[in-house]
């Protein structure tokens, strides 16, 4: 027998794997709307960082040790694990940085200096998150390359045909965020990749917010390079993975020197090591790439599909209920949109929502969300942003509207 | 009334409070929306406090050797919270205000009930307040 989604889905035995969330905040049930920030981490992505430092913790890579070798043996198997989760051709096109901004970092640095002139141009969206676009700022000052910026339209999705105007011989870099964590929109990046390898340019996708919500798949993407973090997908804190095309990995210089990174050093000369070694210098974050094996494996054993359905119920819900709100102003309403919703209630700053909802235990997010050219796009000093996954229910949707409603009529 | 006796008024206040957060915050929005709001001339970055994270604005005024401070914020929350400040640096001698320690933010539990970076926009509040009374106290014996 076939099991629906609602057989499936035991929101119940869901929330027992995450202990952060049975706690009282302020006097009241914790009720967390900030994944977009960062999601919580379930009990099997704990244990394994306990697990690590308890049984295993040894250096990778180089110690002949039994220690060593099963230290090495689980880190080089979450690399796997990744390159089947966003279906990479091999797991060798998995770097492991510290993050999203760290990849993103390690693509301007090394592609940009490896490709850049004087008046090539970068493309960004208007939409970017600042770890997708200061880290483009810095290389093209370095370069005198022109940073160009795709503009967005009301609802808060790129204006394709302005795209299409934009990109030319001289682009050479398009960097563009998959999932925006400021509007939730979708962008449309695989449209985005073809037209631009028509003209030859390299892309790369900010995926920070992208892996927990939608199944990310880089050989049908044909993305050159794909950013994201662990941490917004249920696994730890410090560790992130660029996905990087072989040959473009290769052509690239290192980004970082050290130890790891290399094949032979003298004082004269140094041969670097083979990827993705060639961009992982020192000692990484062991304990948090276990875990974040550990976090691929719980999204795997629910389903992304059955997270998206339940996400997208959410969102419905509160959507629905918010329009209710004669005060309520959203920012980002794309047809293509995740679990986010960005807004501002009229005659209320943000930040006294923010304050006034965490006293009620609700865990939301207010300012500028790393996003300030969007937010002067919008002409607002920032919104109150709530985000959901896979363990928030039905109910504290309904709840956080109670509350809100309740704000409202005090304060206005 | 002395800058200490305004300070236990207030720690005595929120004593009654209880530690309660949510009626802390509400005691901190009734208090802001009795201070008398800055005309809009005055909301400017001349009279804007750096560092905080909501937008506050600080006036002071110097009346026979005592200054009188006023101030107004975009958030309610920070407006309660600037109130305090004005209650108790307002009306004192540019040497009282330099030299009177400030120890009720802590005693009420200021740091659990706003957060860490909330606290620092409130000391930046205390700074620009000292800043004015300094500068007063400068141009006094200067003159």
């Amino acid at each position: 027998m076939t099991l629906t989604f609602k057989d499936r889905l035991d929101l119940t035995t869901i929330r027992k794997q995450f202990p952060v969330l049975d706690q009282s905040v302020n006097g009241n049930p914790l009720i967390y709307l900030d994944n977009a920030a960062t999601t919580q981490k379930p009990l099997t992505v704990i244990n394994e960082i306990s697990r690590y430092y308890t049984q295993d913790n040894a250096n990778i890579h180089r110690g002949i040790h039994t220690l060593a070798e099963r230290a090495t043996a689980t880190y080089e198997n979450t690399r796997k694990s990744v390159a089947q989760f966003i279906n990479a051709n091999e797991s060798e096109e998995i770097v492991f940085t510290k993050g999203t901004t760290d990849s993103i970092n390690l693509v301007a640095q090394s592609l940009g200096k490896y490709i850049l002139k004087p008046g090539d141009e970068v493309l960004i969206s208007c939409m970017e998150h600042h770890s997708n676009i200061v880290p483009w700022q810095m290389i093209c000052q370095e370069t005198k390359a022109i940073l160009k910026i795709i503009p967005i339209n009301e609802g808060g999705e790129i204006i394709f045909e302005e795209f299409l105007n934009m990109i030319s011989e001289r682009t050479k870099i398009v960097s563009m965020v998959h999932i925006s964590n400021s509007l939730g929109t979708i962008n449309p990046v695989k449209k985005a990749i073809i037209e631009a390898h028509k003209l030859g340019a390299k892309v790369l996708i900010d995926g920070a917010q992208a892996p927990p919500h939608e199944k990310i798949d880089v050989k049908s993407l044909n993305c050159d390079f794909y950013a994201f973090s662990g941490h917004k997908m249920y696994g730890p804190t410090g560790i992130g993975v660029l996905y990087g095309k072989r040959s473009l990995l290769e052509a690239i210089p290192p980004y970082q020197g050290g130890g790891e990174m290399i094949k032979e050093v003298s004082f004269t000369q140094t041969s670097y090591n083979e990827i993705p070694y060639k961009f992982e210098a020192g000692t990484p974050n062991i304990a948090a790439v276990n875990g974040l094996n550990k976090a691929i494996k719980f999204i795997e054993s629910i389903g992304l599909d059955e997270i998206s359905h339940h996400e997208n119920n959410l969102l419905l819900r509160a959507t629905k209920q918010l329009n209710e709100i004669e005060e309520f102003r959203p920012m980002g309403t794309a047809s293509e949109k995740a679990s986010v919703i960005s807004f501002n209630i009229e005659g209320v700053h943000p930040f006294d929502l923010g304050v006034l909802l965490d006293a009620k235990g609700i865990a939301i997010r207010t300012g500028h969300h790393c996003t300030q050219p969007l937010m002067e796009r919008f002409n607002v000093e920032g919104t109150a942003r709530v985000s959901f996954a896979i363990y928030n229910t039905l109910e504290e949707v309904d709840q956080f509207i109670w509350a809100l409603n309740n704000l409202i009529k005090k304060l206005i | 009334m002395s800058i200490k006796v305004r300070q236990e008024e207030i720690i005595e206040e929120f004593s009654l409070l209880e530690g309660d957060l949510e009626m802390s915050i509400n005691y901190l929005i009734e208090l802001g929306g009795q201070l008398t709001s800055l005309p809009e001339n005055k909301k400017t970055d001349d009279f804007i406090v750096k560092g905080c994270q909501s937008k506050v604005w600080l006036c002071a005024e110097e009346k026979n050797q005592n200054i009188f401070f006023n101030a107004d914020s975009n958030t309610v929350v920070t407006k309660g919270l600037v109130s305090l400040l004005v209650r108790v640096f307002s009306g004192h001698s540019a040497n009282e205000i330099l030299n009177e320690e400030i120890y009720f933010p802590e005693k009420i539990g200021m740091g659990r009930f706003i957060g860490s970076q909330r606290s620092n926009g409130f000391s930046a509040m205390i700074k620009q307040i000292k800043l004015y009374a300094l500068a007063i106290n400068i141009k006094e014996k200067n003159e």
